[in-house]
């Protein structure tokens, strides 16, 4: 028989959630991608995320751009809404899409073609507009939907599946992020869904652009010797800075820490992350030391992972411009656009 | 955990639940395939390879296959197994030259088999097609035993019987009929190199109390149902009362419906869980409206001027811990007017014709001390099988018994030793065809179970041999065979090709696998994805996987073989592998031994 979708099945183990759905109600379509691409694992880790969570479906946006990884949002929350923009342009119709609903959980998935190649000025400018969404980036170093040819994101002198090398440095958007002013900061590796899950659910529920950078192995144009983005190479050189527990509002935290070593963060909604440093020389929380420690480490060959930076106080697109709290979808037609009156007599208070 | 051992036979043999739970290891999932692909004759000779009666136990097997058929843990129900079994029957069409045949020339080893009834048949059938002379002895006039006798006509048609049992008596065996054994002595001294007793379990226990000889209304089930089978009783009475709740009552009271009887309860002790009929039989009475009475206990036959006019009975309250009963009361008295009653409260073995001075040993019950492995007595070359080996059980039982006793009496008469037995083996061969191609159905749809359709209520009284079950139509044949999950299509795993990138974790539908680091049996069981919840069913881990030294971990009790770990595996470490048991048969047993002699001739 020939390959058939995967079958919707409620067997008796399955957990229920906040909402009463099973893990199955927050799953999509079969995935069309390599068998074994990285970005399907990233994929099953927003799936468990979003059910974890206990976010409504409906309550979803996803958007992306073009290529492999701007198709995965296919494979997730069938049940809610989504769009598929032109190539690298996905910042700005998830800014639209923010401004006209703000209660929307807006969930960007890109890829580093996507977002640091084509599309690196609307990345830059949603980032720095603080906009309040997860944005994905699975990153593997190439153009995967076009066969594989390099991305910005690929190392100097990583090699290609031919073995050419490649001879432009990489843009790290972790790093850049850390520059621009980012208020959420992390990385981590599809192969670890145990440090992945609580990072989305972190990420979703901060207020603010969150950005989540992950390394996810093209199996079919990456995945050779000489690659820097391989599964092996991903494992071996992986390095997890910070561990971050994600704690729900309604739950306690159960665990005792050494005020030294643990970084409470409470986030707007009420959850909680834990921050613990797994590696002594990292300083949690500061801004210009984390560039540098992600330079040194890169230096050395290191994939830095795990919640590098975060601020809740900054203000998000919202915030800084002073907007309504109700969805301006939900503002009635007469109030949200008064009429030429209206208009004429603001104009006026400029003349 | 120690990595698993799949290569053995075990592993992959409990996967298939259905062909493990099966007593004579059916290969159910292959014959439901053959039957989707209406391969009906192929379907039926793949059965009758293991269970010898398939248009028999199509209809009336007690199915322990399907409790543990792997669907009923995905969905409410199990796979019909036994309905389709009569599928492959009713539309085999004649497939009597594709049998084996007796060979021209004996092996001139003579075997003598008490009783025709299922289990001395499997004997004879395992036995004759290699040459050995096969002296049936009945009592009767006809074949069959409690098939014949016992399970009314309504449940299995005598046509049914009268076909497969022709196919063994066809091959040459010696059937003498209305030839009661009357001394074991006698016949070993007539210089048979075996002997199989398959003389079942034929006494039907009594019930002593007050007023129970003092009536002819009163009948011991078993016995009571072979003359309804003979013709010699044609009528009950208007009131009827079954005692026990067990398969024989369920077939006590729905006769007593077909000769007349209007108002029929059967009376059980205990309430319903106790029961010891099967759910499907329990079904079938009640949908006649038979009326199941229970916490009764029998005190007394009441008779008045002679006549059975009812019986005394005590109600019953029972106290409870958990699902046992610890204690109970009587509440009152209470009287049910009848006028026939049916005691239906089990069997024993019976036999008064062995001498018990012949090396025969029996335990202090009076029952035959019997090898559970060779079905050997204490007495080399006498052997046991079917109800008359362990006390009464049901026909699959007795034609598993027949061919492990069919081996040892080949053994016994080769000068072999009865122990030394070909073992199981497993054979696995890849299902893959290709691209997303597999060489089987592999799609999950859910779907209930089909219902058998039933002759009407109306209807089916008027005669005492109207099957009541139709057989399944076209469409629920093909639904139904779609419902098996394949489970003898394994899903087999080679550690050192896996690269760790979760696709098999993330599509499977049921969530059964796991990478994680290996730990003891509670570390792993934590670490499962989904909880396990049966932990009888076989739990894999692997080797140390090759990037990071964690195992995968599969437990395999909802696996539904639906493939996708493998379809989406980019290296191939999963693979579905199509298994097959080797269960070696009393002709497997003499190929071997034919084998070994050849060779022992080349080397000497
Ligand atoms: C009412 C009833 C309903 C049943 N329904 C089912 C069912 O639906 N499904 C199921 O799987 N099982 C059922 N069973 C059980 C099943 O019939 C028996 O387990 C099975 O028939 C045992 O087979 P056997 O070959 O061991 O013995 P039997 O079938 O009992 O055959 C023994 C034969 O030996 C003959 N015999 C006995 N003594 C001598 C002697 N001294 N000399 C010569 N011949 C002798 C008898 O006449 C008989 O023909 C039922 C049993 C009963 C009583
Ligand atoms: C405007 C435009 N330019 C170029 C392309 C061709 N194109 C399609 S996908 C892609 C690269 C995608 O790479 P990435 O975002 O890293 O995704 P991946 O497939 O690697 O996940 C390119 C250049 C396009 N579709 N549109
Ligand atoms: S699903 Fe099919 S193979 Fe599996 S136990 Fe049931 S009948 Fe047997
Ligand atoms: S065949 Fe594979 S994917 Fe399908 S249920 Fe079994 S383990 Fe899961
Ligand atoms: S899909 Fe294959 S390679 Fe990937 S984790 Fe599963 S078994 Fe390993
Ligand atoms: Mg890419």
């Amino acid at each position: 028989m020939t390959s058939i979708a995967k079958p919707k099945i409620v067997h008796s183990g399955l957990a229920r959630n906040v909402l009463g759905l099973t893990v199955r109600d927050y799953e999509g379509g079969m995935s069309t991608l390599c068998a074994g691409c990285g970005h399907d694992s990233i994929t099953a880790s927003i799936v468990q995320a979003c059910f974890e969570l206990g976010v409504p479906p409906h309550g979803v946006a996803k958007m992306s751009g073009i290529g492999c990884s701007s198709k995965t949002p296919a494979y997730f929350l069938s049940a809610s809404h989504g769009f598929n923009s032109v190539h690298g342009r996905m910042p700005s119709i998830a800014t639209g899409a923010s401004a006209a609903n703000r209660d929307l959980y807006l969930l960007g998935v890109s890829g580093d073609g996507d977002s640091l190649s084509i599309g690196l000025g609307q990345f830059m400018h949603a980032l720095r507009r603080n906009l309040d969404m997860l944005y994905i980036i699975e990153n593997n170093g190439v153009y995967g939907l076009t066969k594989g040819q390099f991305s910005a994101s690929a190392d100097l002198g990583a090699k290609n599946k031919r073995g050419e090398e490649n001879r432009q440095p990489p843009i790290d958007p972790v790093q850049m992020a850390l520059a621009l002013g980012g208020t959420f900061v992390a990385r981590s590796f599809s192969g670890d869904k145990e440090q992945l899950v609580p990072l989305i659910k972190a990420g979703i529920s901060h207020r603010g652009f969150a950005l989540l950078d992950v390394v996810s192995p093209c199996v079919t144009f990456n995945d050779h010797e000489g690659s820097t983005k391989s599964y092996e190479h991903a494992r071996e050189f992986n390095l997890r800075a910070i561990h971050t527990d994600f704690v729900p509002p309604e739950e306690e935290i159960m665990a005792a820490y050494d005020e030294g070593d643990v970084l409470p963060v409470e986030l707007h909604d009420g959850s909680r992350l834990l921050l613990r440093k797994l590696a002594n020389d990292y300083d949690i929380g500061n801004r210009g030391e984390a560039i540098e420690y992600l330079r040194t480490r890169h230096r050395a060959g290191e994939i830095v992972t795990g919640l590098l930076y975060i601020d809740e106080s900054q203000p998000d697109l919202h915030g800084a411009n002073s907007t309504i709290e109700t969805p301006l979808n939900q503002v009635p037609y007469e109030q949200l656009c008064p009429g030429p009156e209206s208009l004429a007599a603001l104009q006026k208070r400029y003349r | 955990m120690e990595p698993t051992d799949t290569a053995g036979t075990e592993y992959f043999h409990r996967v298939v639940d259905c062909q493990w739970a099966c007593p004579a290891n059916t290969d159910v999932p292959q014959y439901i395939r053959l039957i989707a692909q209406g391969r009906f004759a192929d379907a039926y000779l793949l059965n009758r390879e293991s269970n010898v009666f398939p248009g028999i136990l199509g209809r009336v097997c007690d199915r322990p296959c399907e409790p543990a058929c792997r669907r009923g843990r995905v969905e409410a129900e199990p796979v019909a197994i036994c309905r389709l079994k009569r599928v492959a029957a009713d539309n085999r069409g004649d497939i009597e030259d594709r049998l084996p045949r007796a060979p021209e020339v004996r092996n001139g080893k003579r075997v003598a088999l008490v009783g025709a009834g299922c289990a001395s048949l499997t004997v004879a059938n395992d036995l004759a097609p290699l040459g050995y002379e096969c002296v049936v002895f009945e009592a009767l006039d006809r074949p069959g035993g409690l098939m014949r006798t016992n399970i009314p006509a309504f449940r299995l048609p005598t046509s049914v019987l009268d076909d497969e049992i022709g196919y063994i008596t066809r091959l040459g065996v010696d059937v003498r009929y209305s030839s009661p054994v009357q001394s074991l002595k006698a016949l070993l001294d007539d210089g048979f190199d075996a002997v199989f007793v398959g003389s079942g379990a034929p006494k039907g226990k009594d019930l002593r109390l007050p007023g129970r000889d003092a009536s002819d209304r009163i009948h011991i089930g078993i016995d009571w149902l072979g003359s309804i089978a003979f013709g010699h009783t044609k009528s009950v009475g208007a009131r009827v009362l079954i005692i026990g709740v067990g398969n024989t009552a369920m077939d006590c009271c729905r006769s007593s419906l077909r000769l007349g009887a209007k108002d029929v309860k059967v009376i059980a002790r205990k309430p319903r869980r106790f029961f010891k009929a099967s759910e499907w039989e329990l079904e079938d009475a009640e949908e006649e409206r038979v009326e199941i009475v229970v916490n009764y206990s029998p005190k007394a036959f009441v008779m008045e001027n002679g006549k059975l006019v009812g019986m005394q009975f005590e109600e019953l309250e029972y106290e409870f811990q958990g699902d046992d009963i610890v204690g109970q009361k009587v509440l009152r008295d209470v009287f049910l007017p009848c006028d026939d009653v049916v005691l239906a409260i089990g069997q024993e073995n019976a036999f008064p014709w062995i001498e018990r001075d012949l090396g025969i040993g029996f335990d202090r019950h009076e029952v035959p001390v019997i090898d559970t492995v060779t079905f050997q007595s204490t007495r080399p070359g006498v052997f046991f099988g079917g109800d008359a080996a362990f006390g009464p059980k049901n026909i699959i039982w007795a034609v598993k018994h027949g061919h492990e006793a069919a081996i040892s009496i080949h053994k016994h008469c080769q000068g072999m030793a009865t122990t030394e037995r070909l073992p199981r083996g497993v054979n696995l061969t890849t299902a893959k065809m290709g691209i997303h191609e597999w060489s089987y159905s592999n799609g999950y749809e859910p779907a209930e179970r089909r219902i058998m359709p039933h002759v009407e209520l109306t209807k089916r009284f008027k005669k005492l041999n109207i099957e009541v079950e139709l057989g399944f139509s076209v469409e629920q044949i093909a639904t139904e065979v779609e419902r098996c999950l394949n489970c003898d299509i394994q899903t087999a795993f080679t550690p050192k090709l896996c690269i760790e990138c979760d696709a098999c974790i993330d599509i499977c539908p049921v969530d059964c696998l796991t990478i994680a680091p290996n730990g003891d049996a509670t570390e792993i069981d934590e670490r499962l994805k989904t909880p396990r919840q049966n932990p009888t069913q076989p739990l894999y881990v692997s080797e140390p996987l090759p990037q990071t030294g964690r195992v995968m971990l599969k437990d395999e009790n909802i696996c539904v073989h639906c493939g996708l770990c493998a379809e989406r595996c980019p290296t191939g470490a999963w693979d579905m592998q199509k298994s097959t048991v080797k269960i070696p048969y009393a002709a497997e047993e003499s190929r071997a031994g034919e084998a070994q002699w050849q060779n022992s001739r080349k080397a000497g």
